[in-house]
């Protein structure tokens, strides 16, 4: 584990110092944040019929997505894309190492990382200026920070899946025009999964990337209530460990592929 | 003992033929083909520990393809291959950590990070104990002259600084077989020579076995007692220098200041190669007239102000046998 613990630090110190990306990106997120309470404000008012989330439930809800929207698997890392362009990734293999292990911990560094930068911020924020609640009771905190965990590793591992696709698709561009559009939809992000009509529910409850926000910000809210979150937590898990061995089968395939043609 | 042994290796690569214009587009979506190329045609040679051998070849002569063959990396057709007692595409992890790799057209190390930081990850992803690691980048900063680069970003680096930090890190972990790839392309007179006395001191002080890809000569001159010459896919020398120039060039040269510039010389056992002013070139077989011979016989027919005998260099030779491995 050691030499992995290794890259994620020093992947992790590299990325600390992209900090105008994170300022930018905060204003963007604030400013997204309060727009969208607004939205939700005027869509409140004007319900006739009942809620399945409190308005105060999905203003918490906006305010975690927007803290955590970098936690979403929604891009590639464009130096390992270049390297599998370029056929580098060829030296890649000259370290003891793993393949599918050290992509995974890179892609954890890559969404740790902005995520810490900014959700710490956007939280601030929101508690001050925006009357963000604290979760209902210190179990619900601890459940919340267990799924987040959940969801980095979640999100790292759909992250390497898509650097292991690259392998074949060569230009990670197609997937990278479909990735920001299906994470923020189904994470929950641009609305609240609650708030979806009652016949996507069943889809939108299986589907993996809710595990990322929308599970998290649920059990924060007491929308998900303490007692029901080792379920939830176990469907994260889930989730984790199928795209950890898609990934892993993948890469295996191509590396022996690789290593039989590339030269 | 024989570190490395390579037994009838063989390597082909399937290349694509791309049809021409925009019907061939069409075509070669539905069927493709392929030329096959031979990159290694049953290759055999082994290397004994300690050795410091040349590895030369023109280009696409399949010297990368060994490389990385031998760091197992990539997968032959066939034949047989062993590292350190281990076959390298079986057991690509445990044989990379036996080696080090430095490759001079590119930097292994991270490009955003400070020196001494990929040093300290590289001592993690090698798993190389403390105080080994201590020793080793002591001995290495002294050798290398490294301590003032330590903090500056990989790519702030000049070449020179690069290469030295390249070696440095290809070394932390200790490992038994060094491959270089290059290792002085594009460096200034100083940096080459830091790099090859340091590849000397590594050879002979400690050990190392070193696989030497080149195409400075005087790298090889310099350095490599043994020289091994890929061309086509093929060995087509292994042996020492002297070998090479033997079965390429069974030939010296004596240059001659004549006193006289209007004369010239002829004899029936050397030919003249050129004549400049006092200067003139020939060229002999030595197996045919020996030198002395050859000497006196000159100096007896014309009065001369200075001579010496020479080996043709070593380039030429090698430039030689490129062009008619060309043919």
């Amino acid at each position: 584990m050691k030499p992995y613990i290794a890259i994620l630090n020093t992947r992790m110190a590299v990325l600390f110092q992209y900090r105008s990306a994170a300022i930018a990106g905060l204003c963007t997120q604030v400013f997204w944040g309060i727009v969208k309470v607004m939205i939700l404000e005027a869509f409140f008012a004007q319900s006739v019929s009942a809620e399945p989330l409190s308005l105060a439930q999905a203003i918490t809800f906006i305010w975690l997505g927007q803290a955590l929207i970098q936690l979403l698997p929604w891009n590639i890392d464009k130096e390992l894309e270049a390297q599998i362009k370029t056929g580098n990734v060829a030296y890649e293999l000259l370290r003891p190492l793993d393949l599918y292990s050290y992509w995974f911990f890179r892609a954890m560094a890559m969404r740790l990382v902005p995520t810490i930068m900014r959700s710490i911020p956007v939280f601030m924020f929101a508690g001050l200026f925006q009357a963000l609640p604290a979760p209902e009771s210190w179990s619900a905190l601890i459940a919340f920070v267990v799924s987040l965990l959940f969801a980095a590793l979640l999100s790292s591992a759909i992250t390497t899946l898509v650097h292991s696709s690259m392998f074949w698709t060569i230009s990670g561009e197609g997937i990278q025009r479909l990735l920001p559009q299906v994470t923020l939809l189904f994470s929950g992000v641009v609305v609240p999964l609650p708030l979806f009509p009652d016949w996507m529910q069943p889809f939108l409850n299986l589907q993996p990337f809710r595990g990322v926000i929308d599970i998290p910000s649920r059990i924060y809210t007491g929308v998900i209530p303490v007692v029901e979150a080792p379920y939830y937590l176990g469907f994260q898990l889930v989730w984790f460990l199928f795209f950890a061995i898609a990934g892993k089968w993948l890469i295996a395939r191509a590396l022996r592929r690789f290593v039989i043609q590339g030269g | 003992m024989n570190v490395i042994s390579v037994n009838s290796l063989w390597k082909e690569f399937p290349i694509q033929i791309r049809k021409k214009g925009f019907l061939g587009g069409i075509a070669s979506l539905f069927s493709r083909e392929y030329v096959i190329k031979t990159a290694l045609d049953h290759v055999s040679f082994n290397i004994d520990e300690g050795e410091l051998i040349g590895y030369i070849g023109p280009n696409g002569a399949g010297k990368s393809t060994t490389v990385k063959i031998l760091s197992g990396i990539l997968v032959p057709n066939g034949g047989e291959v062993k590292v350190m007692n281990k076959t390298p595409w079986e057991n690509r992890v445990e044989t990379v950590r036996q080696l080090g790799v430095v490759f001079g057209q590119r930097t292994q190390l991270w490009w955003d990070l400070p020196v001494i930081e990929s040093f300290e990850l590289l001592k993690d992803i090698y798993r190389v104990s403390n105080t080994s690691y201590k020793r080793t980048l002591d001995l290495l900063t002294d050798r290398l002259e490294l301590s003032k680069l330590f903090n500056v970003p990989v790519r702030q680096l000049s070449l020179g600084q690069r290469m030295r930090c390249d070696i440095a890190a290809s070394l932390l972990h200790e490992p038994k077989i060094l491959f270089l790839d290059e290792p002085t392309i594009g460096l200034d007179a100083v940096s080459k020579l830091a790099v090859r006395d340091f590849v000397r001191y590594l050879n002979k002080e400690r050990k190392v076995t070193i696989l030497l890809t080149t195409h400075d000569m005087d790298d090889i001159e310099s350095l490599c007692s043994r020289v091994l010459i890929l061309s086509e896919g093929k060995i087509f020398l292994d042996g020492t220098l002297e070998a090479l120039r033997k079965k390429m060039a069974p030939e010296r040269r004596l240059i001659v200041d004549l006193l006289n510039e209007n004369e010239t010389i002829r004899d029936p056992q050397a030919a003249l190669i050129k004549q400049e002013g006092h200067r003139v070139w020939l060229r002999f077989d030595p197996t045919l007239v020996t030198t002395p011979e050859l000497i006196s016989r000159v100096t007896s027919k014309h009065p001369i102000r200075d001579l010496y005998v020479e080996n043709p260099p070593i380039e030429e030779i090698i430039a030689r046998f490129y062009q008619n491995a060309n043919l």
